[in-house]
């Protein structure tokens, strides 16, 4: 079960000029999280930003009972988060979504990520290159944007760093890579975070091939717990002119990609 | 707890003791299943957010079986949020509503986020007086009627609601609103308008409680922005009988528990013995 609790920073990293690695220390959360989940922080004790900050895992650490995230200064929430000082206290709730990345027993898997989606791919590499031989595919804007390429070559079998510049890695879409590997070799399962284009692409090469495909998605929440009914995601087997929908907190935020429509 | 923040209570038993709470209004339930409005359907606003959930629930059937009986198990007043599209529609829940073991019914004609009904009745003295006769005439149940902001005069609506013979009269549903995306020249809602609710709709919330308590003698149950003690008492003064909190939910989900501690310690602070002798006490100037 999720809980609520005051998280110390133990450790601040900024790894762009806008993006920011924090370490927090939560025993709670550690023990319990899996690959795929998110936090709901509480950027300040005011009523002023008013909502939480749904913020996904980048690392799980059972043992010294601490978990890693990364985010993107976007706005109000993330820039006062943005400036807390290791030693401060966080209001973190989580473990939080039902819905995270299923392993079953695939021994080979392609994980495609873009932009600053690639964050809870990460603990999902780790957690699958125990048993599984990992392939990962993360596309950047251009050499400047790209990120976190050393842990990501320490918890996949294979990275592919593509740009869509040229400037850096690859030249091109990720999923270009991801599909040429495809024609070569099988794969048990596709893992996908990143921007809607990115995801759609994948989501329809994956039904084409018939090969089994999780998404990690992203609407604007507000209680984060399932309640407010907030972030609705389309069911793909909606009629029509009668949409059904799931909730990306409490069904996900990782849904099979046979079972939306984005 | 107030409807269409707190589901039907199972996401904040993971957190909190729902048998502190004196009872949970329910998220809006009608006659059938709703799906609910397009996504986005949440934009936060300056001390609050904008809401065009648009009264997505599984019909009242389902939640007769399934999340009633669960709701049961705790030591709180269960209050179901009936809404609907035609007087009819209103009726058949009601009726429905009348066989289970509620303690209540909060009738919804203030949602501003579904195209028929509710708003279209909960605007005039007659729309009101409309539907809650005819809801009385079937429920025997303690009657509970919400309004909404959006009106000229929310004494008019109030006084509908005392007329028709409800027990109750519940403020403020959400105000409407708007927030638009300037680089994308879009609002950010789907459904383009929403539901104002938050810290940021207090004092126009407060304001309308003092009006409406002022003008009829059936209790009022007050809402609209609270998420501390203090705000509570600020209801109570206003001339609130009782308070609930809506999206305060969101902020923490043991944030009902904190304003109930509030209160206790104001009136230890104030000296005070029985909470309802603070109700409708504000010295005006």
């Amino acid at each position: 079960m999720p809980v609520n609790v005051k998280a110390k920073l133990i450790s601040k990293e900024q790894l762009k000029n806008d993006i920011f690695k924090f370490v927090i220390s939560s025993k709670e959360i550690a023990n319990i999280a899996k690959p795929g989940q998110f936090l709901e922080i509480r950027v300040s004790n005011n009523i002023d930003p008013f909502l939480r900050r749904p913020i996904s895992i980048y690392d799980i650490d059972k043992e010294n009972s601490s978990l890693t995230f990364i985010f993107q200064v976007k706005g109000k929430g993330t820039t006062i988060l943005s400036q807390k000082n290791v030693g401060e206290e966080i209001d973190v709730m989580g473990p939080l979504g039902f819905g995270c990345f299923k392993l079953e027993n695939y021994k080979n898997i392609s994980i495609i990520g873009g932009g600053i989606g690639v964050f809870p791919l990460h603990e999902l590499a780790k957690t699958a290159k125990q048993n599984a031989n990992v392939n990962t595919y993360l596309g950047f804007r251009s050499k400047d944007f790209v990120l976190c390429e050393n842990d990501f070559n320490n918890v996949s079998n294979k990275l592919v760093i593509t740009t869509d510049d040229g400037s850096y890695g690859e030249n091109g879409f990720a999923i270009n890579y991801l599909t040429a590997d495809l024609d070569k070799s099988n794969t048990d399962c596709i893992y996908a975070c990143g921007p809607l284009p990115m995801l759609r692409a994948v989501q329809k090469l994956a039904l084409e091939r018939n090969i089994p495909c999780q998404l990690s998605l992203e609407e604007r929440m507000g209680c984060g717990i399932g309640a407010c009914l907030g972030c609705a995601v389309k069911t793909s087997s909606s009629p029509k002119d009668a949409p059904q929908y799931m909730h990306v907190c409490k069904a996900g935020p990782v849904f099979d990609a046979k079972d939306v429509e984005i | 707890m107030l409807h269409g923040t707190f589901g039907y209570g199972r996401e904040f038993d993971q957190f909190i003791d729902l048998n502190k709470l004196g009872g949970i209004i329910t998220k809006g339930t009608s006659l059938k299943p709703r799906p609910g409005n397009k996504p986005p359907r949440i934009c936060e606003t300056p001390s609050g957010m904008l809401n065009s959930i648009g009264l997505q629930n599984p019909g009242v059937e389902y939640f007769a079986q399934n999340d009633l009986p669960w709701l049961k198990k705790f030591d709180t007043a269960i209050i179901v949020n009936a809404c609907g599209s035609s007087i009819d529609e209103y009726v058949e829940l009601c009726k429905i509503l009348n066989t289970l073991d509620i303690d209540g019914v909060e009738l919804n004609l203030s949602c501003p986020n579904v195209k028929a009904g509710c708003l279209a009745f909960g605007t005039t003295y007659e729309g009101v007086k409309e539907v809650t006769t005819a809801v009385r005439k079937v429920l025997d149940k303690p009657l509970i009627v919400k309004l909404t902001p959006n009106v000229t005069d929310i004494t008019l609506t109030a006084k509908a609601v005392e007329d028709a013979g409800a027990d109750a009269v519940s403020l403020i549903n959400t105000l409407l609103g708007m927030s638009i995306n300037i680089d994308t020249r879009k609002p950010y809602l789907a459904n383009n308008t929403g539901g104002l609710s938050g810290p940021a709709v207090k004092p126009v919330a407060v304001r309308m409680v003092y009006q409406v308590a002022k003008a009829v003698n059936i209790p009022v149950l007050g809402m609209g922005g609270i998420v501390t003690g203090e705000d509570a008492i600020e209801f109570m003064l206003a001339g609130a009988n009782a308070v609930s909190i809506g999206c305060g939910n969101f902020i923490s989900p043991d944030v009902s528990i904190n304003a109930i501690e509030g209160i206790e310690s104001y009136m230890t602070k104030h000296k005070i013995d029985d909470i309802n002798s603070i109700v409708g006490t504000v010295e005006m100037n």
